[in-house]
């Protein structure tokens, strides 16, 4: 009786998710299977399989898989040291993360193309250290740097939220019956974290797939991802089917790799980690 | 002792990596010269011309509304959304979660492009288009927030403060909010953030006459950014800077707070053993 009452309060968003959600997915479908004239077609689709669009669809699975393993890489280790520091309040790591995000995203993009460029901070230092100076700065490499720095954060965040959850006891217990810490990693810390590490995977990849200012910021018109040939289709072409279709054809991509993980990831708590 | 140094070493370097561009912004807010790469001396002059240049002044109130409209606006729907979705049984809470979840998970490209293809159709795209896409893709983090706490509330105090003979309103005010309070106010937080820092999704929803700084800034990088967006920047981040850490040393205390309260009633559980 109270539980029916209260479930009416989720009436606004429902309408919400009808309305500014699913509608508007309804509309890209639509797009991307209609021509100008309103008739049916695939011919949108299939323009995916254009070696332009090809090409820049396996370089964004390319750069996206190489940030979302370097974010693992370098968040995994940063976890365990974090976890292992006893804060007060568990919301001072998050603060940590999320305190970047309040410098305007564009402008530290651009800080970082004045750091990498060959005249920049980084290049000075290399030529000090006697390594000389390396052309960093619209390559493939810097746009994945570019990406590591943007989505690290989204990577830390769950998977230290899942760490911190873990019962000391049961490490404990583990340490007790013997267990080195490698064997209380691999068996213990690991499996526990999975769910974390699943959707920090989920929330790096798919940005890093579909991003199009960074390679813009970063690549210096070199690296044209598939986001960017979407964009240009909105924004410079006007073909506004054929960019509806590319996205339907990304979004795909988006829902088969996040399928594909949601296979290993057993608690099913995956998503809702933030 | 080596072991402990390396993992110091490690932070240090991953958060040099996390805040050395801010840094290079904060240093040439102080610049003395339009180059980017020459440093002409300390001065302040960008924080008074940033105040006084319109387009800047222009693109920053409308970032300020557009971020504090959606924040609240996200925060309510977002709240009584969680507290009905709560109170569904498991088969229409998934399907709830599932459609909050796409915004969360979809690229920001696409949301941006469905939306305005939406947009396009019925009305002209502008300062409410920019909003609605806002309200959107915040409700999530509202929601995610918010939810958890609820459940960690659970359901029996609120349902035992009606049978008393409650009213719905005052039972939500006297149990369910101070349970919920911190997940609304995070995820109000977290909206705040979004927002601020969103690019994609304004950019293909806002149309021609509407400039948030970050699209303004987009537009001005082909000529070269003015310094005194740097300066304006650098006390929006000083800003957050100041307010995040007194709320985090306010938190800090109310944690420390309960654990005192949890220990001693452990310790008082434990006595008639």
């Amino acid at each position: 009786m109270y539980r029916l009452k209260r479930q009416f309060l989720a009436g606004p968003y429902l309408l919400w998710v009808a309305g500014f959600i699913l509608l508007p997915l309804a509309f890209i479908l639509y797009y991307a299977f209609t021509t100008d004239g309103g008739g049916f077609t695939l011919s949108q689709i299939t323009a995916i399989a254009d070696p332009v669009h090809v090409k820049s669809l396996l370089l964004s699975l390319k750069l996206g898989f190489f940030c979302t393993v370097v974010c693992l890489l370098l968040a995994y280790p940063l976890c365990l040291i974090l976890s292992r520091f006893h804060f007060r309040h568990q919301s001072f790591v998050v603060f940590l993360f999320i305190l970047p995000m309040w410098m305007n995203f564009m402008l530290r993009i651009l800080a970082w193309r004045l750091l990498l460029s060959n005249s920049g901070l980084i290049n000075s230092l290399f030529e000090l250290v006697g390594i000389g100076r390396v052309k960093m700065l619209n390559t493939q490499l810097s746009v994945v740097f570019g990406m590591v720095y943007d989505f690290l954060p989204f990577m830390v965040l769950p998977i230290y939220n899942s760490m911190a959850r873990i019962n000391k006891d049961v490490v404990e217990a583990a340490k007790d019956l013997g267990a080195n810490s490698l064997t209380v990693l691999v068996k213990i810390v690991i499996p526990l974290t999975l769910s974390g590490i699943i959707s920090g995977i989920i929330m790096v990849f798919v940005p890093a797939l579909t991003s199009f200012v960074i390679s813009d910021l970063l690549g210096g018109g070199k690296v044209l991802l598939i986001g960017n040939v979407i964009e240009q289709e909105f924004m410079q072409g006007m073909n506004w089917h054929l960019g509806s279709g590319l996205s339907v054809v990304l979004m795909v991509f988006v829902i088969a790799s996040m399928a594909l993980l949601n296979i290993f990831d057993k608690d099913g708590g995956g998503a809702a980690v933030w | 002792m080596v072991k402990k140094a390396v993992q110091r070493v490690y932070l240090a370097v991953i958060f040099l990596f996390l805040y050395l561009p801010i840094l290079v912004l904060i240093v040439l807010s102080f610049n003395n010269s339009k180059s980017r790469v020459i440093w002409g001396g300390f001065t302040l002059k960008w924080y008074a011309s940033c105040f006084t240049d319109e387009t800047i002044m222009s693109a920053f109130t409308t970032t300020l509304k557009i971020t504090v409209a959606a924040a609240v606006l996200s925060t309510l729907i977002g709240t009584l959304a969680a507290i009905g979705i709560h109170a569904m049984k498991k088969r229409n809470k998934a399907i709830m979660l599932g459609a909050t979840n796409i915004p969360l998970l979809n690229a920001d490209i696409v949301t941006g492009i469905s939306m305005m293809l939406l947009f396009v159709r019925f009305t002209n795209l502008g300062f409410v288009t920019v909003l609605i896409a806002h309200i959107t893709f915040n409700i999530p983090y509202v929601i995610l927030n918010v939810l958890p706490k609820l459940s960690e509330a659970g359901r029996s105090t609120y349902e035992a403060a009606l049978d008393l003979g409650a009213s719905p309103l005052y039972a939500f005010y006297k149990i369910t909010w101070p349970e919920i309070r911190s997940g609304v106010f995070s995820g109000f937080l977290m909206a705040v953030t979004m927002s601020l820092d969103d690019f994609s999704i304004t950019f293909f929803t806002k149309g021609a006459g509407v400039n948030t700084l970050s699209t303004m800034l987009y537009t001005e990088l082909r000529k070269g950014i003015r310094p005194e967006l740097y300066a304006l920047s650098t006390i929006l981040f000083l800003l957050a800077f100041c307010l995040l850490l007194v709320m985090n040393v306010h938190s800090d205390r109310t944690a420390v707070a309960a654990k005192r309260q949890d220990a001693h009633r452990h310790t008082e559980m434990r006595k008639p053993c």
